[in-house]
């Protein structure tokens, strides 16, 4: 078995940015496992601007901005395998891989991230009934078969799901020649971003059709015909309120999920929520010296954020390699309560409140009118936010300042929202 | 002028072709989808039947418990996935308890060996996750579980290495007696002559004889419908779970699979239909429902994909084989346990010819293994060599099962062509993990295309007609129509 000091897995945003914070730190022998042949993970196929508007001050594609980052990696001191796919990472941290060049191999790593990204939710996941005939697919195995390999998917089309990638193809497909007939979303809000509502459904009037679902797919070989009704508050769907359509496509843009089967194997403490792993503030999961950043951890919508939380995973990382180990210290929660869905990270390093501390949320319900975020040491509240509106589909970043946070001694702390 | 005609071509054709190629005879397997295993075979809950559950007398008796006896061994020869893993029928009330007695005593004259009551405390001993109101079990240790389709491949793929011809897109639509042979004609007008049919065509059967004869019986399905969980969920029990059948029918079955998914499933529903396999909320509803009361804590969450099954039981209430003119055999009206029982139905056959007057020889050499290379279930020294031998091996197509594009290329290359997503899938697993193919379609038609020559813009997601693409896009040169 050979040995390294850091395995990165995954060389999408996060997990490009973590290796190139690594070697800036120094540190020495890193080694990138990617099982795409190519550099940039995802934003390979969003071809759309939109991107690195935070990190870079201007609108990048997808694979502009990844470009950013992999020319910088290919010229840094690093190790690279592409097609090169890791089937398992142990407690102690051995990275088991396999690829056409490399072979089957085991690697001892003092390190670990894991940067793998996300994965969609699927059919299945949502039981709709019906027939199971061609042109039920993922919007983003959709958005594969279209922007990277030049594939029609269809002509008339239903996007089940107001997810970002939803609405992206929607007019990605309508600019194709397609005839998008209709958005159709379970709740009575998106959960993408508003201005890709408005850029990519308002205009091309397609139609958004809120608290409403699929509730049958029809077609012997190919989609022919979807059932869609209204659904009530419990989001049961509404008796006699059925519309039907002709179509020969269904997108589904129904969530996504942290591929987190790396993870379940090495035994990382997962929230059940994010779906990700439970990380600190400097991105450590529960299993010491493996870290994890990016979609791994929570389904970002913007890739700036990614970058950053590749970095911070591969400072730390870095940290851990090249200084003293840290003394141990206790970790102090943090927890969603009320209206918050989750926050990230869940734990916070007592000697990490002396720096101030970016934290990542979403809310359940959306806030039109905005509404005011209190973090609580031990119940007792010591910061508040205000926003001016607050959105499921659109997750908040807060930097709890050093100020505040230094003064703390408290054993937990939590985090709620209220409407003003 | 060929020996034998096999029409359709499911686990029963399949486990016939394989017999019969043991022997000199010439074998064509007429089958009407593109691939094969497309029908009942396709969608069961995959259980090797102990043999404890068909009236004594019957054939479905008589055949069921070779049947579960043979299997082993088949498996183990052509390399299927198969694992004896006990079955347990649960009951929930003292009536049941009885119902229990009832099914041991059938059990016994079937001749099921190791029937066994438990004790409810027993019972949940070997699967706690069970509900607590369980009151007893009948243990049965040889039932098994085994992937149905891949069971009918391994048999096809066998028997065209050992010389059977398999002709697909061939709906047999017209049968025409001869002097001393049959005429077959297929729905694209190609013509088979035979000296003896043997009618294996599932939910048409009835048809197909009908095509010689008269109706001598008529098959109407019984739609089931099921779930299939995640992996994650693999591991709710260890054996299959049946319940004791009261008022509202016959219960849902729990089960793991081959491949550590768990299966959970069917109902019962009528259908006219014969290619029906829709499913619907409501059902799903009730097998969730029914399956909750057997394992409280389901994760029902965990669903990865939803399907159904269309049961072909014939109006006689029993399996139909036998001859129905000299040279005309139906195996028909193979309901559950068919599965099961199929290989011990092919084994059956050459001599139910011979008593008829047409013996049969084997031949001489007859290659009756099959190898197949499997990459995320070989110790790591094996992996590293097959890699070092053949580095397709160890590029990963389908991430959720990790198949790599060797083993992709080695099931198009085993005597059948596969033509479609789904037939790779059936072959080789990929696509039926947690992301049901999302990520590996592309890679998976860029290997299809360039191994069978298909424009991939005709290559279909299952049966003919399935198509997956619309065209090309306009960046990619395609035009608005
Ligand atoms: C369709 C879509 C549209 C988006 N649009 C925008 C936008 O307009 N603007 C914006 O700012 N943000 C957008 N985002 C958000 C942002 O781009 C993504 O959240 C970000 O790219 C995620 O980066 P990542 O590195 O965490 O994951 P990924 O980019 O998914 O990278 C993960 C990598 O890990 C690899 N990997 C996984 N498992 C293994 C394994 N076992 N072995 C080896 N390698 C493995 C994968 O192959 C992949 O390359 C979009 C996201 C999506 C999904
Ligand atoms: C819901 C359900 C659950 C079951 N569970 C179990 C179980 O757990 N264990 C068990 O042992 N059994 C089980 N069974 C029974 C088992 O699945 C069937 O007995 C078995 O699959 C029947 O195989 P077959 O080859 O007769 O039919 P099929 O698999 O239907 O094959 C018939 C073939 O004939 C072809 N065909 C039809 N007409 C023509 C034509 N005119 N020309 C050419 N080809 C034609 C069809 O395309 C098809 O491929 C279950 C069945 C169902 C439906």
């Amino acid at each position: 078995m050979t040995e390294t000091d850091l395995v990165i897995i995954g060389a999408g945003p996060a997990g490009m940015a973590a290796a190139l914070a690594a070697r800036a730190r120094g540190v020495g022998r890193i080694l990138v496992l990617e099982r795409n042949g190519f550099y940039g993970g995802i934003l390979n196929q969003c071809i759309h601007n939109g991107f690195g508007l935070h990190y870079f001050g201007e609108e990048l594609t997808g694979p502009e901005y990844a470009e950013r980052f992999s020319t910088e990696l290919a010229s840094a001191a690093v190790d690279v395998h592409l097609d090169t796919m890791v089937l398992s990472v142990s407690p102690d941290r051995q990275v088991e891989y396999i690829g056409p060049k490399t072979g089957y191999q085991v690697v001892s790593a003092k390190a670990v991230i894991l940067a793998t990204g996300c994965r969609e939710r699927t059919r299945g996941q949502i039981s709709i009934p019906g027939t199971r005939p061609a042109g039920v697919l993922t919007a983003g195995a959709a958005q594969r078969y279209v922007n990277l390999d030049g594939y029609q998917i269809g002509r008339r089309i239903i996007v089940l799901g107001s997810g970002d990638i939803g609405l992206i193809m929607a007019r990605r497909l309508t600019l194709e020649g397609a005839e998008v007939v209709a958005v159709v979303e379970l709740m009575p809000y998106s959960s993408g971003l508003t201005r890709n509502i408005r850029q990519c459904l308002d205009d091309f009037d397609i139609p958004l059709l809120l608290s409403h679902t699929i509730t049958e797919i029809r077609g012997k070989h190919r989609v022919e015909q979807v059932t869609v009704a209204a659904v009530d508050a419990d989001r049961k769907p509404l008796p006699g309120s059925e519309t039907r359509f002709d179509v020969d496509t269904v997108l589904l843009s129904v969530g996504l999920i942290p591929e987190n089967e790396l993870a379940k194997g090495a035994g990382i403490e997962l929230d059940p929520v994010t779906g990700g792993p439970i990380v600190s503030d400097r991105m450590e999961t529960s299993v010491p010296g493996i870290f994890a950043c990016g979609n791994a951890v929570q389904v970002h919508d913007l890739v700036d954020y990614v970058s950053a939380e590749g970095r911070r995973a591969g400072d730390h990382a870095a940290d851990l390699l090249l200084n003293e180990p840290a003394a141990k210290e206790d970790l102090i929660s943090l927890t969603a309560t009320g209206d918050i869905t989750y926050v990230v990270p869940q734990q916070i390093r007592q000697s990490s409140l002396s720096a101030g501390i970016d934290i990542f949320l979403r809310v359940k319900r959306p806030l039109p009118g905005g509404g005011v975020i209190t973090v609580c040491a031990d119940g007792t509240p010591i910061l508040r936010f205000r926003r001016k509106h607050l959105n499921p589909g659109e997750m908040e970043r807060l930097t709890l300042p050093h100020q505040v946070m230094s003064q703390q001694t408290a054993a937990s702390f939590s985090i709620s929202v209220e409407a003003p | 002028m060929v020996d034998f005609a096999v029409i359709g071509a499911g686990i029963v054709g399949s486990a016939i072709a394989w017999e019969l190629s043991k022997y000199e005879a010439d074998v064509v397997v007429l089958e009407k989808e593109n691939d094969i295993a497309l029908g009942a075979t396709r969608a069961n809950s995959g259980i090797i039947h102990a043999g404890y559950d068909p009236e004594p007398g019957t054939l479905a008796a008589r055949y069921n418990v070779p049947g579960a006896r043979m299997i082993p061994e088949i498996a183990a020869d052509l390399d299927v996935h198969f694992r004896q893993t006990g079955s347990l029928v649960l009951a929930f009330s003292d009536r049941e308890t009885q119902g229990l007695h009832a099914l041991l005593a059938r059990g016994q004259k079937n001749g099921v060996p190791g029937l066994q009551i438990l004790s409810a405390e027993a019972t949940r001993a070997l699967e706690p996750r069970l509900s607590e109101r369980v009151t007893a079990s009948l243990y049965a240790p040889t039932a098994g579980i085994v992937n149905p389709w891949e069971l009918a491949l391994a048999f096809m793929e066998t028997a065209i290495k050992n010389g059977v011809r398999l002709l697909l897109d061939a709906a047999v639509t017209g049968i025409g007696k001869e002097e001393d042979h049959y005429r077959l004609r297929t729905a694209d007008g190609r013509e088979v002559s035979t000296r003896f049919v043997i009618n294996a065509a599932g939910a048409y059967a009835d048809e197909v004889s009908a095509l010689a004869a008269g109706k001598l019986f008529s098959i109407t399905p019984t739609k089931g419908e099921y779930f299939l969980f995640d992996k994650s969920a693999g591991e709710t029990v260890d054996r299959v779970i049946f319940c004791v059948p009261d008022e509202l029918g016959k219960g849902v079955i729990i089960a793991p699979t081959v491949h550590g998914n768990l299966i959970v499933g069917p109902d019962a529903e009528p259908v006219a239909d014969k290619d029906d396999t829709a499913t619907d909320g409501a059902r799903l509803a009730y097998v969730r429902s029914r399956a909750l009361q057997v394992i409280p804590s389901l994760p029902f969450n965990d669903n990865i994909r939803n399907f159904a099954g269309l049961r072909a039981a014939a109006d006689t209430d029993d399996f139909v084989i036998g001859f129905q003119a000299p040279g005309f055999f139906n195996v028909a009206g193979i309901k559950s346990p068919g599965l099961t029982a199929a290989p011990a139905i092919a084994d059956d056959i050459p001599r139910r010819f011979a008593a008829a007057g047409y013996p049969l020889n084997r031949k001489a050499y007859w290659q009756g293994k099959r190898r197949i290379v499997r990459i995320r279930e070989l110790p790591a020294e094996e992996k590293a060599a097959a890699i070092r031998a053949n580095p397709a091996y160890g590029h990963i197509i389908c991430r959720c099962e990790t198949i790599s594009e060797g083993e992709i290329l080695d099931a198009c290359r085993r005597g059948m062509k596969p033509v479609s997503l789904d037939g790779i899938k059936r072959r080789t697993g990929a696509g039926m993990g947690r992301c049901q193919g999302g990520f590996c379609g592309a890679g998976i038609v860029a290997i299809l295309a360039g191994e069978t020559g298909i424009d991939p813009l005709r290559i279909c997601q299952d049966k003919a007609g399935s198509r997956l693409f619309a065209g090309r896009t306009k960046s990619a040169g395609g035009t608005d129509d």
